[in-house]
């Protein structure tokens, strides 16, 4: 099936089976692999994408569901030269260790960050009618669809918290 | 996964029609839930209705209510300004489940037609009525702390894992569908799901090819809300057991094959009882095994807490 998907910028068509989801569209196909499998069952997280700005596991989503849709990877947030701030927060607060889960971690974040600044609030905001304060418990709360194997949590807190300091 | 072929429905009645006529069809909402069983082969549709994009994503008001579209997903009605401030009670519970990232994707509609996340559903090497009725259950005599003490039968003892269903059905919401003859129907949230009995596998009272086009909200009630939810982790897993209540409407999570309204204990709360008094009177017939029996003294607790977590908030 005929699918076209702007990733990172560039208008991409690919003839699709539609069983193929959007994470291995990405990685068979157009060779992405910044974006990892974990469980395939959006259990881990490690999958996430960015879709129209909007994270999403991109293990539980058919490419084909996404034509004509915008998709950001952790290739697309920075390059090696000009990496994304929360890219450069994770490397500053050392906050990976085998680095598998890190692409997931790092789109999660970004998408979380838009969250908090749109009002969405979370099972930690004592009182959902008024905004969240991004604080330790909101951060690990609205993260926890994000695994890490390793356990590099605290160290993932604190550049985000970093990301989201610099930017207020 | 099994082949099936795919179209992005434009129209509503359309996708109905075809729902109907074409064999193996089925919806396709945010997916999270299909996709997760159809690569394990539980679900095997041959054909899916994509009808995510169907212009049913707003959130309206409506005769002193809210009128939320099957298609708005759940990040989009928790995050809704007015949903926030009028039925606090409905955030808690969406935010309360899944994670950020399934829920920018989960809908509305998708999420009151989940299916059970029995660990013997999705173990295709054992028997379950569900996948295959008459196979047998394997949670009966399974090892599994998620099972029901409500509404059960000797078919089937799995739950229904919604936390936004419980709170809605709390709140006395409506459901308003499409059939494929083209009528619109619209009855409370509290008949949309089924008990077991014998025929677990029919999990609704929806007709073949039905779609949920909206969840209908009356006013707010007078009263406080509150949702509350014990699970084993923090965050990101399904409730042992959950609370909604909204007013003098409770709704109980996690314990039964569909969100259950505790009538019992509602009125034995107007009567002047207390909240233990009146959970144990609506968990008298609960029907426990050795596994599942803390279920009761949780559920209790856990209602004791939030009674008295909104009489704080109201004093
Ligand atoms: C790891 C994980 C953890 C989770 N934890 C929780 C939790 O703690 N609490 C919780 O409540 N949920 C939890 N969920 C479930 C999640 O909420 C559901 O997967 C989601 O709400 C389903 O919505 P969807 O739009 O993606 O549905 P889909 O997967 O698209 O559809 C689900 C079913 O509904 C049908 N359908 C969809 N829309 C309509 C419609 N409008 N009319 C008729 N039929 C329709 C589809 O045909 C399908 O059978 C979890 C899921 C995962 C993967
Ligand atoms: S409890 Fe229900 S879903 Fe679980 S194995 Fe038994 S029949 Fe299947
Ligand atoms: S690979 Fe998608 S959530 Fe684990
Ligand atoms: S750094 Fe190894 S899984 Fe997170």
């Amino acid at each position: 099936m005929l699918t076209t998907i702007t990733v990172n910028g560039e208008a991409r068509s690919l003839d699709l089976d539609p069983r193929t989801t959007l994470l291995d569209a990405l990685r068979e196909h157009l060779l992405l692999t910044g974006t990892k499998k974990g469980c395939d069952h959006g259990q881990c997280g490690a999958c996430t994408v960015l879709v129209n700005g909007v994270r999403i596991n991109a293990c539980l989503s058919l490419a084909v569901a996404h034509d004509g849709d915008e998709v950001t990877t952790i290739e697309g947030l920075g390059t090696p030269e000009h990496l994304h701030p929360m890219q450069q927060a994770f490397l500053t607060h050392d906050a990976y260790q085998c680095g598998y889960c890190t692409p997931g971690q790092i789109c999660s974040a970004v998408g979380m960050l838009r969250e908090v600044e749109a009002g969405l609030p979370s099972h930690a905001t004592r009182d959902v009618r008024a905004d969240a304060v991004l604080d330790g418990e909101e951060i690990r709360e609205r993260m926890s669809g994000n695994i890490c194997r390793c356990s590099a949590y605290p160290q993932i807190v604190a550049a985000i918290a970093a990301v989201a300091e610099a930017e207020s | 996964m099994r082949p099936f072929t795919y179209e992005r429905a434009t129209d509503l009645g359309q996708a109905v029609r075809e729902a109907s006529q074409t064999p193996g069809a089925r919806f396709l909402a945010g997916g999270t839930n299909l996709l997760d069983l159809m690569k394990l082969e539980i679900e095997r549709p041959q054909h899916l209705i994509d009808v995510s994009r169907l212009p049913l994503a707003g959130v309206e008001d409506a005769d002193g209510g809210l009128r939320i579209g099957a298609m708005a997903t759940n990040s989009q009605v928790a995050g809704d300004r007015r949903v926030r401030e009028h039925y606090p009670v409905l955030t808690q519970a969406i935010v309360s489940g899944a994670s950020g990232q399934l829920r920018n994707k989960a809908t509305t509609g998708g999420n009151l037609l989940q299916r059970t996340r029995c660990p013997y559903f999705y173990d295709t090497t054992k028997p379950c009525n569900k996948r295959t009725p008459g196979a047998g259950c394997a949670a009966l005599e399974g090892v599994s702390r998620e099972t029901a003490i409500l509404g059960a039968s000797t078919a089937c003892i799995a739950v229904h894992p919604s936390d936004m269903a419980v709170a809605l059905v709390a709140l006395g919401a409506d459901v308003e569908t499409q059939t494929p003859a083209g009528d619109t129907r619209r009855f409370p949230l509290m008949e949309l799901h089924r008990l077991p009995g014998e025929t677990p596998h029919i999990e609704t009272h929806l007709i073949p090819g039905e779609l949920i086009t909206a969840v209908v909200l009356p006013p707010p009630p007078p009263g406080g809300q509150i949702y509350r939810k014990a699970r084993d982790r923090a965050s990101y897993a399904t409730a042992h057991a959950s609370i909604a209540i909204a007013g003098g409407q409770v709704a109980l999570g996690g314990l039964a094959h569909k969100p259950w309204r505790a009538v019992t204990a509602e009125a034995a709360l107007a009567a002047g009882a207390s909240p233990t008094e009146a959970m144990t009177a609506e968990l008298a017939d609960a029907s426990v095994g050795e596994l599942n029996a803390f279920k009761v003294p949780l559920t209790t607790r856990l209602f004791a807490a939030a009674v008295q977590e909104i009489s704080g908030e109201a004093a």
